[in-house]
């Protein structure tokens, strides 16, 4: 029982760390811009087709796909920030959460058009599939494979926000965006920078995703929930905040799903309405 | 002009002007009537829009007049959905009754929630108000004994309304119940919105903060209106169980609140008309695009939503406004 519960908080803790690579860009950014970015799940899902079409169609390995896979979804994001996005920085909430919304639909029905609607599985290398067991105790190294990567991710995050200059720059611009513009800074430069490198961060969950969860069209949306539960809880902007409520989602999601199979994502979504109602603002706002 | 004039400094007379009745509404509700006669085949069409029409119109209290976002609406419908659906399963048909009970179900679930919405701020109002809609969408799935979670609610038998009309086969009766139901509600609500009430609702859409500043008691006024706004669509959701004899778990669905709320854009918000409007265009959209290929009407979706954010801010009612007061303005 004991042994059963370690393996299923282990396997929580990564599913958490995959929602927290997944999320971490559209904390970021709407802590930034203040804008509601629906349509990040759909960046993600860009990066998960363009790992199945790579290793599929061309053979790639796995590895050598996933920075085509953060880079792909940073390219399509900038392109759609600059189309779309630029138009309604300065528009209600109502507005930013109805165009994304489009974003996301479309992207469904073009994922659908091109891929089918059933998931696409991937073959991964054998070693990233076996199990390693320790005494009682076992853990997929593939698991292993994403808490590790996503720890890295972590810390690159944190010390590159607090200790270089565009770190800093993008503090600032979270801080107080009319203050850094006047300072000098260029806001719009540096928004589409973050913008490009927190889409990029969904692809390549995205690309990560696929041996865990699947991924088909409807994956924008499916997520789209949990990422939102990770940006609204854990803070908008703060790292640390959205790498512990990814880590608490995941395990919370698959203990519950474990002891209380029946009543499904319930007992997730209550805690997050409960959470938010005693702090609106997240539990590790900055503001 | 003069009139106008006149109406801005005499909050009575602006009243008395907006609720005054335009002879393009006698012609609008004149010409909802004419589906009996010109297009017989499509009444059961006609009675899902006139259904999500007053859905639209119930978000409208709150997105288009409060200002307010909620993307969890889907939870007062389907609250009112299965309301009316049960206790027609178990052996009480009547419809009007029925109705009652599904908005009074409404009600309750939208008091209980209104002491959340009124604590907290934009983003986070979109979060818990999606989150409170996935968890009543979770709950009805999970009591499978009661609902019939992912098969839907069965069995329901209707009586007929007032004893004397039958639900028929060709929506006869489904569409003339749900116009009716949608007219009286429509006449009260323009009522509300056009009473010293709805002014203040509008003043906190135009300005949270000042409202109460000028002694306005905001927090209740969102209260009031966001559990009237849940008992209409309480009711929208009864009607749609009725006249379906029905209850998809998909009536709780995240897809569903957004559904309205592009309807209620689309149309244009604010505007009572809007959300009218806006649920006859893409019913009528759906029906026609997802009988081409239903795989691929969320592509449209999509495409139509960026269209009118970026095109048409205000909705089609918005862009023709605009467009009659330009043409006012040149001759």
């Amino acid at each position: 029982m004991f042994a059963r519960h370690v393996s299923l908080i282990f396997d929580g803790f990564a599913y958490g760390m995959l929602l927290f690579v997944l999320s971490v860009g559209l904390s970021v950014t709407l802590g930034m811009m203040n804008f509601v970015n629906l349509a990040h799940g759909s960046f993600a899902m860009v990066g998960g087709y363009v790992t199945v079409t790579l290793m599929r169609n061309a053979g790639w390995p796995f590895f050598a796909t996933l920075p085509v896979a953060f880079l792909a979804a940073a390219a399509m994001s900038v392109v759609v920030e600059r189309l779309l996005y630029r138009r309604l920085y300065r528009a209600t909430e109502l507005d930013q959460s109805l165009l994304t919304i489009g974003i996301v639909f479309v992207s469904i029905a073009v994922a659908a058009y091109l891929f089918g609607t059933i998931q696409q599985p991937v073959e991964l290398p054998q070693y990233l599939r076996s199990r390693i067991t320790i005494g009682d105790f076992s853990f997929g190294v593939y698991r292993l494979f994403i808490i590790i990567a996503a720890l890295l991710i972590t810390a690159l995050l944190v010390l590159g926000l607090d200790y270089t200059r565009f770190g800093a720059q993008i503090r600032a611009c979270v801080d107080n965006q009319r203050m850094a513009r006047g300072l000098g800074l260029n806001v719009d430069r540096i928004f589409m920078l973050t913008f490009a490198i927190g889409s990029g961060f969904a692809g390549l969950g995205g690309a990560l995703a696929i041996e865990m969860v699947g991924i088909d069209p409807n994956f924008a949306l499916k997520y789209l929930v949990f990422m939102l539960i990770v940006v609204a809880v854990g803070g908008l902007a703060s790292i640390r905040g959205a790498f512990f409520t990814a880590a608490a989602l995941g395990i919370i999601d698959i203990l519950s799903k474990y002891h209380w199979p029946k009543s499904g994502a319930f007992i997730l979504y209550f805690v997050m309405v409960a959470l938010l109602v005693w702090r609106p603002n997240g539990i590790f706002a900055r503001r | 002009m003069a009139d106008q004039f006149k109406a801005a400094i005499d909050p009575q007379a602006l009243l008395r002007e907006q609720v005054r009745w335009r002879w393009i509404e006698t012609i609008f509700w004149l010409a909802v009537l004419l589906p009996f006669w010109v297009t017989p085949t499509y009444l059961v069409l006609c009675s899902q829009i006139a259904i999500a029409a007053l859905f639209a119109l119930s978000l409208d209290l709150i997105v288009g007049y409060s200002g307010l976002v909620s993307l969890g609406h889907a939870a007062f419908f389907g609250v009112g959905a299965y309301a009316a659906g049960l206790l027609a399963k178990h052996g009480w048909g009547e419809p009007i009754s029925g109705l009652a009970v599904a908005a009074l179900a409404a009600t309750v679930v939208g008091y209980l929630t209104s002491f959340i919405i009124v604590r907290i701020g934009q983003f986070a109002l979109i979060m818990v108000t999606t989150g409170l809609g996935l968890l009543l969408f979770e709950l009805a799935n999970s009591a499978h004994d009661i609902t019939g979670g992912d098969d839907g609610l069965q069995g329901i038998r209707m009586w007929p309304v007032f004893n004397y009309f039958r639900f028929d086969l060709y929506g006869y009766t489904a569409y003339a119940y749900s116009l009716a139901v949608l007219f009286v509600c429509f006449l009260v609500l323009r009522r509300l919105i056009n009473s010293p009430f709805g002014l203040s609702l509008r003043g906190i859409r135009e300005n949270p903060r000042r409202m109460p500043a000028i002694g306005a008691p905001s927090r209740s006024h969102i209260r009031k209106i966001y559990v009237i706004s849940a008992a209409v669509a309480g009711l929208a959701g009864g009607l749609s169980a009725q006249t379906t004899a029905f209850v998809a778990l998909d009536a709780l669905s995240f897809q569903r609140s957004a559904e309205v709320l592009v309807m209620l854009i689309l149309g244009g918000a604010g505007r009572l008309y809007g959300g009218l409007i806006g649920a006859t265009i893409f019913i009528v959209a759906r029906d026609q695009l997802a009988g081409m290929n239903p795989q691929y009407w969320y592509f449209w979706l999509g495409l139509l939503l960026i269209a009118v954010i970026i095109f048409l801010p205000n909705g089609i009612l918005g862009g023709v406004a605009q467009l009659l007061s330009r043409k006012g303005r040149s001759s």
